[in-house]
């Protein structure tokens, strides 16, 4: 599972598209007696391990469960308060499952735009004239590819660092953009992607470049 | 096969006619229609086939003629008449596959019958920040040896430009 995400921003930076196509981290859930021998803290709308890591729970990791039952934020299914909850010795034996947070469609959307602007930034800081937008972001977990096509749309890639042949890849996802998408009279321009047809296309071709493997798919 | 094609659009013409009474109404609304037709082609055009931005309104005309026209309509058109600003010019086509067995009937002598390219064009180069102004000026169905259509750039569109074009 080597390409880790797709996003495609409409000009005016609006998050129109997003695909998440790595296989879920693996969640961890253990039974646990009072008290718990983690250190639990709220942070933004969630419950994060602090401190304390042990059989595949790391810090970050927030509660996804508790006794099955997704957690809302920092609340139980039932409506009470996690950290309360968990300080109640008449509440144990308990299994809580932890996880690492998955961003939620809210934080992509504000994450696209920003993305967006910071691309404005790329071309304002070169020192040449006519330079790009930002190309390509890396970090030691993964590459981030960005494609702006000259109608203003931004295809972006996040995929693993050593896989090759993104470039195709982001050429052959506008393909697929400009044939399932446009090509579909009931799409609106600008608007969300909700085309089938896409989805299972760029699914595809996703699958093609990460067979493809580090050497990429030939070109 | 382009017969499908040709049937296709002439049944759309005259459903037009019908609908809409007069030829002025039906003009506009090809011209429309060609618009919504433009401005998604011109991402498949660029999808496929990898042209850069132009810079230069004569680099856009040979484009159009060379590439454009051939890949959508397998014709390419002669490019003439520039102005001397270098802002207008004529795409002559010698052939129209849109109006293959076409006769126009004289209550319509005012139906610009391949109206929709000038909408097409219209709303492709609209998408790359290019405002044109599109129209014909010989018909063949009118009597007119060649089919002339008049491109005149009228500006380039600064709001909403991609980053790194200035």
């Amino acid at each position: 599972m080597a390409i880790f995400s797709v996003y495609v921003v409409n000009k005016a930076g609006g998050l129109i598209y997003q695909l998440d196509h790595y296989a879920p981290r693996a969640d961890t859930e253990k039974t646990f007696s009072f008290p718990l021998d983690l250190v639990l803290r709220p942070h933004d709308e969630r419950v994060v391990v602090a401190f304390g890591q042990r059989d595949g729970i790391r810090v970050g990791h927030a509660v996804l469960a508790i006794n099955g039952a997704e957690v809302n934020g920092r609340f139980t299914a039932d409506g009470k308060d996690v950290l309360e909850f968990l300080s109640n010795p008449a509440n144990y034996p308990v299994s809580i499952r932890f996880g690492r947070h998955r961003l939620s469609s809210n934080e992509k959307l504000m994450l696209a735009s920003m993305f967006h602007s910071l691309f404005a930034i790329g071309s304002q800081l070169s020192p040449e004239v006519g330079s790009s937008g930002i190309e390509m972001l890396e970090t030691d977990t993964f590459k981030l590819h960005c494609f702006q096509t000259l109608t203003g749309i931004k295809f972006v890639v996040l995929a693993d660092p050593r896989q090759a042949g993104i470039d195709s890849l982001l050429h052959k996802i506008y393909e697929i953009y400009s044939d399932f998408a446009l090509k579909n009279p009931f799409y609106s321009l600008e608007m969300p992607i909700r085309c089938e047809l896409f989805d299972q296309n760029l699914k595809l071709a996703l699958e093609v470049a990460e067979k493809a493997g580090p050497f990429g798919p030939g070109s | 096969n382009s017969e499908l094609f040709t049937l296709t659009y002439g049944a759309l013409v005259t459903q037009l006619c019908k609908d809409y009474e007069n030829d002025e109404d039906v003009n506009k609304q090809l011209d429309k229609m060609g618009y919504n037709i433009g401005v998604r082609l011109i991402e498949d055009f660029l999808a496929r086939s990898n042209v850069g931005r132009c810079h230069d309104f004569r680099e856009t005309a040979d484009v159009i003629s060379k590439i454009a026209f051939k890949m959508y309509l397998g014709i390419t058109p002669s490019i003439t008449n520039w102005s001397p600003g270098g802002d207008e010019f004529s795409l002559i086509l010698e052939n129209n596959p849109l109006v293959d067995f076409v006769e126009l009937p004289d209550n319509h002598s005012s139906l610009i019958y391949s109206n929709l390219l000038c909408g097409v064009l219209r709303g492709a180069l609209e998408m790359v920040q290019m405002a044109v102004d599109v129209k014909f000026v010989q018909d063949t169905l009118k009597g007119d040896s060649v089919t002339e259509i008049r491109m005149k750039f009228i500006r380039r569109i600064e709001d909403n430009l991609p980053a790194g074009e200035e």
